[in-house]
């Protein structure tokens, strides 16, 4: 790791300005990037500490509305959620280990949009809101491919604003070395209809099953799928899974949270 | 009996309590005063001819003491191999030059080409990036059948091929081999590969180099299994230093499995920069680092013949196997495909000729060398699968084809055709026991309940033997080794009784601290507590081969039972003197020396203080003092045998494959400490099972690493295994050492891979899937249920 400052604002504000500065990077868990600059791969001139702005933290009910702080852990929504949105707690109960669910946090993990991240996908498939200093954020304007997102430099999620649905799962198969998902689908239904997300397959990163969704609007049971796939071009193929398989995951991963929606 | 236990019980480890508060002193706890930080510069290409090293500018950076190239080891030695195969035609294996750092050429990803010794970690790696090398790149070789392809491109330029050796075993059993095929009623043919590892210990090496310039002394500080065979190979080989004036300590070692035998250039290097510098010069591997500089472990691949006969007996096998070196001869590397893998392919079986070719390979890849097993898991899966496949291709039960098929309990001392000779055993028994443990007759039912579930259950089948205990001298000298494979252990017996043991064996996770005291305490009669197990310093202890190959107890134990008997011999006649009664007369029970038939006795301590205080002692016809050494090189090897059971359910819809239990019943003869057997052998079954189901280091076709983190190299993890059952209570002593005991400590990983894949071959023909003859390891979800689509 190469030497840099570290700065810990207190505020949304000072945050802001501190990421003004030549070379600064959030940071907000920093499970991905620590790991990157351990390596020497990345190498920040400042550290900005997302994880001191209280504001930035906790679970609220805001009427049919979900609010997460985005600097808020994951184990803390894995406990907070629970009571009004178990599928959403349940994933986040689920990331990593004790170590990662205690510093990783939700802002964190969206921000860097990595293609197997389990987040990603519920944001998505709740049609959720990425709200920033700045502006909010629709959920399917906000992901954008590989590490790839609709935030400009400087910017800093603030919070997450998920509708709450009547019914949602998400399930998830891990990839066997890191743990990350493999492929992992989360289904959430609302009134206005059945979104599917899916995280872990597609070298595009995490995209909405567009099909399902209608399928299943209709008819919210493993069957209505049945006879569904995603063709395996563009899906990823490495040490653990050809792009058959993740593309044949998807359908059995998304029957799974069908049925294990509640 | 002790009162805190002899042989037998199971004893708590005492040195749980450094390690499990975090008090352990390991290599990277060791800090020297002026200590200098040695960072490698290691190569990004697989293979390459070094144009220029642009040292200037690192130079000049702070705290940079000196840079070092491969320029500066001229004159210097290279890392020796300590095995030399003959291949089938008589002549040695091609042995290309191993460098400590690299001479004009860069063979694999990590090949060490300059290092920077600085004043503290971070400068020397700052340092580093600023080193420029010029690199022509090659083509670089990795698949083994391409590398022995006549215009494939050389690893080594100097050797005539890729072809490290092609050998042969039995030569002379060839003829009778392909003649037993041509008569064959049934043949079972299997091709597999043995895919390569990374042995990944929980402590990454480490090495500190120390010299004293007034007395010329060096010392190393390393993570090894065996710091005598590192300070001769070392100081004979390398560096050139006389072991007299070069101390190995290797304090606690946090892991081995084979990885730490091995003697590696940052041990050469940090020893010889600090006698450069005249400072302490210490390097600790980042984890990246071990994975592309520790030796890897297996990577064979292997096709495998059964004959039998109309009766379904074992008539011959024939293998044809090519072993990956990598890009250098590690240390024991060309033994381990041949005398630790040919000699195995009898298993428990009374096959008359067996065939075994093996190729050996050199690739633009880590070099290859023993990891927990070595060799045998290679033979054992091998053979396990092939009978599993035959008795599937015949329509009988796989227990029936084995029992069959078994070495019988009258046959022993059995000489098998592949040149060893089994002392003892009984399969049978483990076989029985392993059924009734694993409720193997109720394993239908069991299957049925699952099928409901929309799930496929399996039971695979697997016995085992592994040859260990390693190794008769004289027997190893002919077949090649360059080392002796005794062990040596020195009992000082102190004035007030208490004993200091120094033995040659090195204990890195084993627990040798409790059980070489357990055997001490039992036969002397006093409590483990009064004595002390030192190991790992080659200044206090007796020269010794180290911990490996199953060897501490069966090879070391017997050295310390010796001594000890030799101890025990002096103190009678102490005691005979003290007691004013014939030697011949005296008795030692309970740390009480006793005239026999009279109440005169003398205790243990009574006599210890008379050795080192003789007032009233025989000074004419015995020394004072009580302190003994014994060497002891095996007469053979020890064969541990076992019957493993595995029980799997297998989700069609994933290919998702759970193990529900694993039986293990091994036969290891006389136990010590049960309870660290048993850990042995959970520990063992996690490799086993980690490589059946989960670990494979690849590189792509340019010879990059692709599982170069734990991202990508799965690594099992508790719930990736089941709670085990595992019993010794099968028990055929070892007919030719002291304690009766065979090896214990690889046994697990040699036994389940085999099980745990022919379970899951059994469940997907329960399941219907019958077109699946084999999946090679890791059986990840993705290569089932591929497997499961190629109908």
């Amino acid at each position: 790791m190469y030497n840099f400052d570290f700065v810990k604002p207190a505020t949304i504000a000072e945050a802001v300005e501190a990421l003004s500065g030549e070379e600064a990077q959030a940071l907000s868990g920093g499970q991905t990037l620590l790991p990157t600059m351990k390596q020497r791969l990345n190498a920040p001139a400042t550290l900005v500490s997302l994880t001191g702005i209280a504001e930035m933290k906790g679970v609220t009910r805001d009427g049919d509305t979900l609010v997460i702080g985005a600097a808020t852990p994951h184990a803390v929504v894995a406990r907070d959620a629970a009571a009004h949105y178990p599928a959403l707690a349940a994933l986040a109960g689920q990331i990593g280990d004790p170590a990662v669910r205690n510093r990783g946090t939700i802002g964190g993990s969206i921000a860097n949009n990595d293609p197997s991240a389990c987040y990603p996908s519920a944001v998505l498939a709740s049609g959720a809101v990425v709200v920033t200093n700045t502006r909010e954020i629709a959920a399917d304007d906000f992901f954008q491919g590989l590490f790839e997102t609709a935030l400009h430099d400087g910017e800093i999620i603030t919070a997450v604003r998920f509708p709450i649905p009547q019914k949602a799962a998400y399930a998830k198969f891990l990839q066997p070395a890191s743990r990350f998902a493999l492929t992992g689908a989360f289904v959430a239904q609302y009134a206005a209809g059945v979104r599917v997300a899916i995280t872990g397959a597609s070298e595009s990163g995490v995209f909405r099953w567009t099909e399902a969704e209608a399928a299943l609007s209709g008819n919210f049971t493993p069957e209505a799928i049945a006879g569904l796939s995603v063709a395996a071009d563009g899906m990823i193929g490495d040490l653990h899974g050809t792009p058959d398989y993740r593309a044949h995951l998807v359908g059995v991963m998304t029957r799974r949270a069908v049925t294990a929606a509640r | 009996m002790p009162m805190d236990g002899g042989i037998g019980a199971s004893t708590k480890r005492r040195e749980d309590l450094r390690f499990l508060t975090g008090n352990g002193r390991y290599t990277d706890d060791i800090n020297l005063r002026g200590q200098l930080y040695a960072h490698f510069l290691r190569s990004q290409v697989a293979h390459g001819r070094i144009t220029a090293i642009d040292t200037a500018d690192a130079a000049a950076m702070p705290g940079v003491v000196r840079i070092f190239t491969g320029a500066d080891f001229e004159g210097v030695g290279g890392l020796p191999c300590g095995w030399q195969v003959t291949d089938k035609h008589g002549q040695p294996m091609q042995e290309p030059a191993h460098p400590v750092l690299a001479q004009g050429k860069v063979r694999h990803v990590g090949d060490p080409i300059a290092v920077v010794v600085a004043e503290t970690a971070e400068q020397a790696r700052d340092a580093a990036e600023a080193i420029v090398v010029d690199i022509d790149e090659l083509p670089a070789v990795v698949d083994m059948k391409a590398a022995l392809a006549a215009d494939a491109p050389k690893v080594h330029d100097d050797l005539t091929s890729n072809l490290c050796y092609d050998w042969g075993f039995v030569e002379e059993n060839k003829g009778a081999v392909d003649a037993a095929f041509s008569a064959a009623a049934h043949v079972t043919t299997l091709e597999l590969v043995n895919q390569r590892l990374v042995a990944n210990p929980m402590e990454p090496r480490v090495a500190v180099g120390d010299y004293d310039p007034w007395n010329d002394m060096s010392t190393l500080y390393t993570t090894s299994q065996n710091p005598h065979v590192i300070r001769l190979l070392m100081g004979a080989f390398v560096l050139g230093i006389p072991e007299h004036k070069l101390r190995v300590v290797a304090p606690d070692v946090g892991g081995g499995f084979g990885s730490k035998i091995f003697h590696y250039a940052e041990e050469a290097f940090c020893t010889f920069a600090a006698r450069q510098l005249k400072k302490p010069v210490k390097w600790t591997s980042s984890r990246s680092e071990a994975f592309m500089s520790d030796a890897h472990g297996r990577d064979h691949v292997t096709r495998i013949e059964l004959a039998l006969d109309a009766d379904n007996n074992f008539t011959a096998i024939r293998t044809e196997t090519y072993a990956n070196m990598g890009a250098y001869l590690s240390t024991f590397a060309p033994s381990v495909p041949t005398w630790l893998h040919g000699t195995l392919m009898a298993g428990n079986y009374k096959t008359p000729v067996i065939y075994v070719n093996v190729k050996a390979v050199f690739t633009n890849t880590v070099p290859v060398d023993a990891y927990r097993g070595a060799g045998r898991p290679e033979a054992t899966f091998q053979l396990e699968r092939l009978i599993d496949k035959a008795a599937r291709e015949l329509g009988v039960s796989p227990v029936d084809l084995r029992r069959q098929n078994f070495i019988q309990p009258d046959q022993f001392p059995y000489a098998t055709p592949v040149a060893v000779e089994y002392d003892t055993g009984n399969y049978d028994a483990t076989m029985d026991k392993m059924l009734e443990l694993a409720d193997y007759a109720g394993f239908d039912a069991r299957a049925a309940e699952s099928a409901k579930a929309g799930k496929l259950r399996g039971f695979g089948i697997a016995h085992y033997i592994e040859a260990c205990g390693i190794a008769p001298s004289n027997l190893v000298g002919q077949l090649g080794a360059r080392a002796g494979l005794y062990e040596s252990a020195t009992v000082r017996v102190n004035a007030t009784g208490s004993i200091s043991v120094f033995t040659g064996s090195h204990s890195h996770g084993q627990g040798h601290e409790t059980t070489f005291a357990q055997v001490v305490s039992e036969m002397i009669g006093i409590d483990a507590g009064q004595v002390e197990i030192v190991h790992g310093d080659t200044s206090n202890t007796p020269m010794g081969m180290g911990t490996y190959g199953s060897r501490s107890l069966a090879v070391g134990g017997s050295a310390l039972v010796r001594a000890t008997n030799k101890i025990i011999a002096k103190a009678k006649k102490i005691a005979a003197h003290l007691l004013e009664a014939a030697e011949a007369d005296i008795e030692l029970k309970d740390g009480k020396f006793s005239v026999a038939g009279t109440d005169k006795s003398v205790d243990w301590a009574g006599v210890t203080l008379a050795a080192y205080v003789p007032h009233n002692y025989p000074l004419e016809s015995l020394e004072p003092g009580l302190e003994e050494t014994a060497f002891y090189d095996p007469s053979n090897f020890t064969y541990p045998a076992g019957a493993y059971g595995c029980e799997v359910e297998l989700d069609p819809e994933t290919g998702k494959v759970t193990i529900l239990n694993f039986t293990a019943a091994d036969d290891f003869g006389n136990v010590v400490n049960p309870m660290i057997v048993e850990g042995q052998v959970h520990g063992g079954l996690a490799q086993g099972i980690g490589q059946a189901m989960l670990e494979a280091c690849a590189y792509d076709a340019d010879g990059q690493l692709l599982t170069g983190s734990y991202m990508d190299y799965a690594m099992p993890r508790a719930d990736d295994v089941p709670a085990y059952t595992v019993d010794h209570s099968c028990v055929t002593p070892c007919t030719h050492n002291p304690l009766g005991v065979k090896g214990c400590g690889e046994a697990g990983a040699i036994g389940s891979p085999p099980a745990v894949v022919n379970a899951v071959i059994d469940a997907l023909h329960r399941g219907g899937h019958t077109h699946v003859t084999h999946i090679d390891m890791p059986v990840s979800p993705s290569r089932v249920w591929a497997a499961m689509q190629a109908k």
